[in-house]
C-alpha cells in the first residue's frame, strides 16, 4: 500500500481569482480514511485556507457533498482507499455557483424547499388534549422512504435538467413534498399540486434517474417524481371528466 | 447578483461576491455513460416513431391490394431500408427494456400491506409483452 | 457596518432554536424574530441524535416515576422543580411535533410506539426508527418555513454579545459568505448552541460543537453551572468517535473485555441475563458504564486497537432480521464508517464524550442573571440532568425548555424598550478586534490547529473520565499556556469570503474559556457525584456539595466559583442502585 496518495483540490478565490483551479497536495494514505479526513489534514496541516463545508462526520448532515472524480458523493462517506493508488479529485457540487474553494451557494434549493410547503397542511388541527393522529406501520412505509433526505443535493449536482434549466425545482424539494402528499395525515396535496405541475416543476423532469443514483440516503427521488406525475396526470383526467368533482 | 423572493428567505439584501458559474457545455451528455444511455434511450423514441410510420405504410399497402403489397416488399428489400430497418429494430428493443425496467419506478402497488417488489412488476410488463407478441405472431404466420 | 433590529433573536438553529421560534411567534405574532445560525439549520447538531425522546404516554407509566428517575439517575444534583415541570410538558411537546408530522414509530394498531431506554425504569422512549433527532429536526425545520415572519440569517457567526446598562442588548456577528460584519439589536437573545464536545479529542460531536454560547454568556456575565459535569457515551468508535446509540443495547447487545466475557456483572450492575433488563447490565446508566471501562483498562482487560484501547459490542445473536428493523441506522454507521458488519462481527467501541451536562446557568424559563439573555437546550443548565443525564431526556429538554425560554423571551420583549444607540460604539471595537486579532495580523507563529489539539489533549488527560487535583492542577496551568499562546497565532487565510479558519479561530478562542470553566468546576468540587469522578475524593459529599457550581469571570479575565443550592422538592438524595435492587421503594418515598 502506497504511504500518500494525490488530492487535486479546487481553490477559488473570488478575491484575487477569475475562475476556480486545481491544486495538488500529498496527504498520508490511510486505509479508513475518508476523503474529508483527507481535506482536514490539508486544512490543519498544510494550507489553512482551504474553505470546505462539514460537520457530522457520518453522513446525517448533509453539509459536505462534494464531486470526487466526477461524482457528486458525501465526502464523509467516500473512502480513499477506493481511487488509491491514483490521485482523487475534489471539486464542488455541480450546477451550483462556486463561492469560494469547495463552497457552493445553495439558497437556491432553500428557496425551493420552502415554495413546496413541506409541511402538514390540514383544515382542522386536532387539539394536544385529542391525543395523536393514527398512523398505522403500514401507512407510516408510504412515505417513509421519502422523509431520509438529508438536503444534502447530491441529486441536484447529477441532474442534468437542473444544469441546463437553474429554474426546475429538482428532486429533493419534489421528493419532500411528495412525503408530505402521502402522508396520512396531510390534507394538502391539493395545494402542492398547484406548484408542482408547473412548468419548472415535475414536468421539466425527463427521467435520467441520475438523482436516484447519486443519493447516499435512498430516497429515491425519481421514483418519486414518477410516481407525483402519475397523480397529477389522474388528477388532470379526472377534472376533465368529473369537473365537479375537483375539491 | 440574484435576488431571493421567497417570503421567509433571508429578507436583508445578500452580498455577493463574484460568485463563479460554470457553463454547462452542450456536449453535457458525454460527460459520463449514464448520461449518453439516457439520451440514447430519448432518441430512441424517434426510431420507435418511425416503426408506427412503416407499420402503418405496410398496413396501407395491404390495403390497396396484393400489387401494392409487392411493391412495398421491394422497396424494403433495399439494403439501405434493411441497415434502417435493423437499426430502429434494436433501438426499439432498447426503448422497451429500459421503459420496462423504470416502470416500477413510477407505479407503486401495494398488496395486503406490503410494497409489490419492483422485479414483479417489470416483469409482469414483458410477460404481456411477450404474450401478446406471441398471439399477434401465431396470427400472423399461421 | 450594518446594522439590524429585532425584538428577539435566537442565536442556534438547531431542535431548541427553531422551538423557541416557533413559540415566539405564536406567542407574540408582532415580535420581529430572528434565528441567527453558523450552519443551516438542517446541520445543526440535533440531526445525529439516534435513539429516541422520553415521554409518559402509556398506562401504567407515570410522571412522578420519569421523574425520579432523571433524579436519581442525576445523582440528586438536578433542581427537582424544573424536572417535575419537565416531565409534565415532555408527552405535550412530543405530542405537538407528531401533530406537525414527525414520523414517530407506531405499534401495529397506531398509536404512538416506546421503547426501553438505559437508566428507564418503564418504556417511555419515543422514536421515529433510530434517526429520532434527524426527524425532529427536519419536521421542526420544515414546520418554521410555514412561519414567513421568522428572519433567518444562516451562516452568520455570533462573535460577541453586546450588553449595556446590564441588560443584553444585541450581537455582533461576521456573514460568513461575504466577511462583513454586522450589529444586529435586540431586546431579548436567546442562546441555543448546543453542547462543547470538541474540546476534548473522542467525541460524538459534530465539528460545530464548540461552547459558542457558553463562552459567549461567560464573556458577557453570566455565570456557567455545573461545568464540570460531561457525560461520556461508553459506545463510540474508535478514531471518528460515531456514536452506536444506546438502543444497540437496549435491543440486547452485550459488551464483552478481550476474554469475550460480560465485565459489567463485576461493577454492581446486576446479573447477566440473555434478555436486557432495565437500569441493569447493559441498560445501567452511561457514567457507570464508562467508569468500568477505565476500570477494565487499568487491568489491562481491554483490547488494545490502533486508536486506543477498545471493548467490544457484540450484536451477533440478535440476527439479521431485527438489527435491519430495529437498528438498521447502527449496521449503516459500522459498515460505511467502519468496514464492520454487527451482524457477523463485533463492534470495537470505547468511552467518547457525548453531551454536556453543564453551561449557561438558566432558570425553570430559560432567563439568566442577565436580564434579556435566555439560553435553552444543551447549551443551558437548568438544571434538569443534574450528574448525569439519562438516555433519551435531551430532546424532549430541546422542546420543553426551547418552547419556554421562547415564551419568556417574547413576554421580555413585549415589556421592554429597545436598546439604545451607545452599543453601537461597542460593535465598532469589536470589529476593530477582529480585524487587529485575526484577520490582518501577519505576525505570529502558532496555527489554530495546533493549539487545538493540545487543548483537548490537555483536558482528557486533565479532566476526563476520572480525575485528580493534580490532574486537574496540570490541565489548568496547560490551558493557560495556550490562552497565552493563542494571542500568538497567525491565519493562513485573509479572505474575506468564508472564510473557514477565521470561525476555526474564533470557537477555538471559546473553547479555550469553556475548557478552562470545565477545569475550574472540576478542582472545585472535592467529591464524586454522577460524570465527576476524583480518585482523591471517591464519595459523594451530600453536606458540602449537594450545590451547583456557577462560574462567574471577574473583571481581569479570571474566574470565581460560588455555589447554589440544588432544589429538592419531594425527593430526598438517596443510593443510586441498579441491578436487582428494587426501586419501587425509593419511588413511594417521593409521594
Amino acid at each position: 500500500m502506497a504511504e500518500t496518495i494525490q488530492l487535486e483540490v479546487t481553490r477559488y478565490s473570488p478575491e484575487h481569482d477569475a475562475a476556480p483551479a486545481l491544486q495538488r497536495f500529498e496527504v498520508p494514505y490511510r486505509k479508513d480514511w475518508v476523503v474529508l479526513d483527507a481535506l482536514n489534514y490539508i486544512k490543519d496541516k498544510l494550507d489553512g485556507s482551504l474553505s470546505y463545508r462539514w460537520s457530522c462526520r457520518m453522513g446525517i448532515c448533509g453539509s459536505c457533498g462534494m464531486m470526487v472524480n466526477g461524482e457528486p458523493k458525501l465526502t464523509c462517506a467516500t473512502f480513499l482507499s477506493h481511487y488509491a493508488p491514483g490521485a482523487v479529485r475534489v471539486e464542488p457540487l455541480r450546477y451550483f455557483p462556486v463561492v469560494r474553494d469547495l463552497v457552493i451557494e445553495m439558497t437556491d434549493f432553500m428557496v425551493k424547499l420552502q415554495k413546496v410547503k413541506p409541511w402538514i397542511i390540514r383544515k382542522d388541527e386536532k387539539s394536544i388534549a385529542d391525543a395523536e393522529y393514527r398512523q398505522t406501520p403500514q401507512q407510516l412505509d408510504v412515505y417513509k422512504q421519502f422523509s431520509m433526505c438529508i438536503n444534502c443535493m447530491l441529486c441536484y449536482a447529477a441532474c442534468p435538467v437542473y444544469g441546463l434549466d437553474p429554474l426546475f425545482t429538482g428532486p429533493a424539494a419534489i421528493a419532500l413534498a411528495q412525503r408530505y402528499n402521502m402522508d396520512s395525515r396531510d390534507e394538502g396535496a391539493r395545494e402542492r399540486m398547484d406548484i408542482l405541475s408547473q412548468h419548472e416543476g415535475i414536468w421539466a423532469c425527463t427521467f435520467v434517474g441520475e438523482c436516484t443514483k447519486a443519493c447516499p440516503k435512498n430516497v429515491d427521488p425519481a421514483g418519486a417524481i414518477q410516481q407525483y406525475k402519475l397523480t397529477a396526470a389522474k388528477e388532470w383526467f379526472k377534472s376533465l371528466l368529473v369537473p365537479w368533482g375537483a375539491k | 447578483m440574484t435576488r431571493h423572493e421567497a417570503k421567509g428567505a433571508t429578507q436583508y439584501t445578500p452580498y455577493h461576491p463574484r460568485w463563479y458559474r460554470t457553463r454547462v457545455s452542450t456536449y453535457w451528455w458525454l460527460w459520463n455513460w449514464y448520461y449518453l444511455k439516457f439520451v440514447l434511450r430519448e432518441l430512441s423514441s424517434i426510431f420507435v416513431a418511425y416503426f408506427v410510420v412503416i407499420t402503418l405504410l405496410q398496413i396501407h399497402s395491404l390495403g390497396r391490394g396484393p400489387d401494392a403489397y409487392v411493391r412495398f416488399e421491394e422497396r424494403m428489400r433495399n439494403p439501405l431500408m434493411i441497415a434502417l430497418n435493423a437499426i430502429s429494430f434494436l433501438f426499439v428493443l432498447f426503448h422497451t427494456i429500459t421503459w420496462f425496467n423504470l416502470a416500477p419506478r413510477a407505479m407503486v402497488a401495494h398488496l395486503g400491506g406490503k410494497r409489490v417488489p419492483d422485479a414483479l412488476i417489470a416483469c409482469s410488463n414483458y410477460v404481456a409483452w411477450l404474450g401478446i407478441s406471441a398471439v399477434v405472431a401465431w396470427f400472423i404466420l399461421r | 457596518m450594518e446594522r439590524h433590529k429585532h425584538d428577539v433573536l435566537i442565536v442556534g438553529g438547531g431542535g431548541a432554536g427553531l422551538r423557541a421560534a416557533i413559540a415566539v411567534c405564536e406567542a407574540n405574532p408582532k415580535l420581529s424574530v430572528a434565528v441567527i445560525s453558523k450552519v443551516y439549520p438542517m446541520r445543526s447538531h440535533t440531526v445525529s441524535a439516534e435513539g429516541g425522546a422520553a415521554g409518559v404516554i402509556k398506562p401504567g407509566d407515570s410522571l412522578d416515576e420519569h421523574a425520579y428517575d432523571t433524579i436519581s439517575g442525576g445523582d440528586w444534583l438536578c433542581d427537582q422543580d424544573a424536572v417535575e415541570t419537565f416531565v409534565a410538558e415532555a408527552p405535550e411537546e412530543l405530542l405537538r411535533l407528531e401533530h406537525w408530522g414527525c414520523p414517530w414509530s407506531r405499534e401495529p394498531d397506531g398509536h404512538i410506539a416506546v421503547r426501553a431506554f438505559g437508566g428507564m425504569t418503564k418504556m417511555r422512549t419515543w422514536f421515529a426508527a433510530d434517526k429520532t433527532g434527524f426527524h425532529m429536526l427536519h419536521t421542526l425545520f420544515q414546520t418554521s418555513l410555514k412561519y414567513e415572519m421568522v428572519i433567518r440569517y444562516d451562516e452568520w457567526f455570533v462573535t460577541k454579545l453586546l450588553v449595556d446598562d446590564g441588560c443584553v442588548q444585541g450581537a455582533v456577528a461576521i456573514e460568513l459568505m461575504s466577511g462583513k460584519i454586522h450589529t444586529i439589536t435586540a431586546t431579548a437573545i436567546i442562546l441555543c448552541t448546543g453542547g462543547c464536545g470538541r474540546v476534548f479529542p473522542f467525541t460524538t460531536n459534530a465539528n460545530i460543537k464548540n461552547g459558542d454560547g457558553m463562552a459567549l454568556a461567560y464573556r458577557a456575565g453570566a455565570p456557567l453551572k455545573d461545568m464540570e459535569f460531561v457525560q461520556y457515551h461508553p459506545t463510540g468508535l474508535p478514531f471518528t468517535g460515531i456514536l452506536i446509540t444506546e438502543a444497540a443495547r437496549a435491543e440486547g447487545g452485550y459488551m464483552l473485555n478481550k476474554d469475550g466475557y460480560r465485565y459489567l456483572q463485576d461493577y454492581n450492575l446486576g446479573k447477566p441475563q440473555p434478555k436486557p433488563v432495565l437500569r441493569s447490565m447493559e441498560l445501567g446508566p452511561r457514567d457507570r458504564l464508562s467508569q468500568a471501562f477505565v476500570k477494565e483498562m487499568e487491568k489491562g482487560r481491554t483490547i488494545k486497537g490502533p486508536y486506543g484501547d477498545v471493548v467490544n459490542l457484540d450484536l451477533r445473536h440478535l440476527g439479521e432480521k431485527l438489527i435491519s428493523t430495529k437498528l438498521p441506522f447502527v449496521r449503516e454507521l459500522c459498515l460505511k464508517y467502519q468496514n464492520i458488519d454487527p451482524v457477523k462481527e463485533l463492534i470495537p467501541v470505547r468511552p467518547v464524550v457525548h453531551y454536556m451536562m453543564g453551561g449557561v446557568h438558566t432558570d425553570i424559563n430559560g432567563s439568566t442573571p442577565l436580564p434579556g439573555l435566555y439560553a435553552a437546550g444543551e447549551v443551558a443548565c437548568v438544571s434538569i440532568n443534574g450528574a448525569n443525564r439519562l438516555g433519551s431526556n435531551s430532546l424532549p429538554e430541546l422542546l420543553v425548555f426551547g418552547a419556554r425560554a421562547g415564551r419568556a423571551a417574547a413576554e421580555f420583549a413585549s415589556k421592554h424598550s429597545a436598546p439604545s444607540a451607545a452599543i453601537f460604539a461597542q460593535a465598532v471595537d469589536e470589529d476593530r478586534r477582529l480585524k487587529k486579532q485575526l484577520l490582518e495580523k501577519t505576525e505570529g507563529r502558532e496555527h489554530i490547529a495546533t493549539i487545538r489539539d493540545e487543548m483537548q489533549k490537555a483536558i482528557e488527560n486533565g479532566a476526563g473520565i476520572y480525575r485528580t487535583g493534580t490532574s486537574l492542577g496540570d490541565a489548568a496551568a496547560r490551558l493557560r499556556q495556550l490562552q497565552q499562546r493563542y494571542t500568538n497565532t497567525v491565519l493562513d487565510d485573509r479572505g474575506l469570503t468564508f472564510n473557514t479558519e477565521l470561525i476555526a479561530a474564533m470557537e477555538l478562542g471559546f473553547m479555550l474559556d469553556v475548557a478552562e470553566a470545565i477545569v475550574r468546576c472540576a478542582l472545585h468540587r472535592t467529591e464524586s457525584r454522577g460524570a465527576h469522578q476524583r480518585t482523591d475524593f471517591p464519595k459523594r459529599d451530600d453536606e458540602k456539595f449537594l450545590v451547583h457550581s456557577l462560574v462567574h469571570r471577574n473583571e481581569d479575565g479570571s474566574s470565581r466559583v460560588e455555589h447554589l443550592p440544588v432544589k429538592i422538592t419531594r425527593w430526598p438524595p438517596g443510593e443510586r442502585v441498579y441491578g436487582e435492587q428494587t426501586q419501587a421503594k425509593d419511588v413511594q418515598a417521593g409521594r
